[in-house]
């Protein structure tokens, strides 16, 4: 059982880290985003398991509140980076230079 | 075995935060620092948990439950900020 926990926390870790990773090293608002939103709900999916089955383990709690979190977590974060991006573009915040696409401005000269 | 690995996460848990308190120091635009202080939270949650986990008690994960839904109105209210320029109208 202390395996299995430990190894679900290093997974955690490792996508926590390559998440700040990401934040710190890609050029414009959205890839950031893109980076922090996706790789940071992996990792804490994986620390919340090992929590999950480590306190079940040991009888202390029913895993319920753990699921809970896990479950907010996965509706609301793809939620709060869509409102953030959807702000920023409209306050203007450029794309990084070096993009090929941008299918919303085409979308808007169409309409 | 538990005591070394959850050490070791919580360092590597405190080394991401403070890298993501660079981009809320030098972030060019409002919005990253919004995504990093977000990024932030999130790690601080993660923190809760694994400190839940090594003092082998069931009651930080409450802390760490209002933890996450502050972290999800606080990043609402600075989208609506950034596009409206009011919270409430």
């Amino acid at each position: 059982m202390e395996a299995i926990v430990s190894g679900l926390l290093l997974f955690g870790l490792f996508f926590l880290l390559a998440g700040t990773l990401g934040l710190l090293r890609l050029r414009d608002v959205y890839s950031r985003m893109h980076a922090t939103t996706k790789s940071t709900t992996l990792g804490m999916a994986g620390v919340l398991l090992a929590a999950l089955l480590y306190l079940r383990f040991l009888g202390l709690s029913s895993g319920l509140k753990e699921t809970l979190i896990l479950g907010f977590l996965f509706l609301t974060a793809p939620v709060g980076a869509h409102m953030i991006a959807r702000a920023a573009y409209r306050a203007g915040v450029a794309l990084w230079q070096g993009g090929v696409v941008d299918e919303f401005r085409d979308w808007q000269e169409k309409q | 075995m538990i005591a070394t690995v959850t050490l070791l996460v919580l360092s590597g848990i405190t080394l991401s935060i403070l890298l993501s308190a660079y981009r809320v120091l030098r972030g060019p635009t409002i919005p990253d620092r919004v995504v990093a202080l977000d990024n932030i939270s999130t790690n601080l949650v993660a923190a809760i948990v694994v400190f839940s986990i090594r003092s082998q008690s069931a009651l930080y994960i409450d802390v760490a439950l209002v933890i996450v839904i502050l972290s999800f109105l606080a990043t609402v209210v600075a989208a609506k900020y950034l596009l409206r320029g009011t919270v409430i109208d």
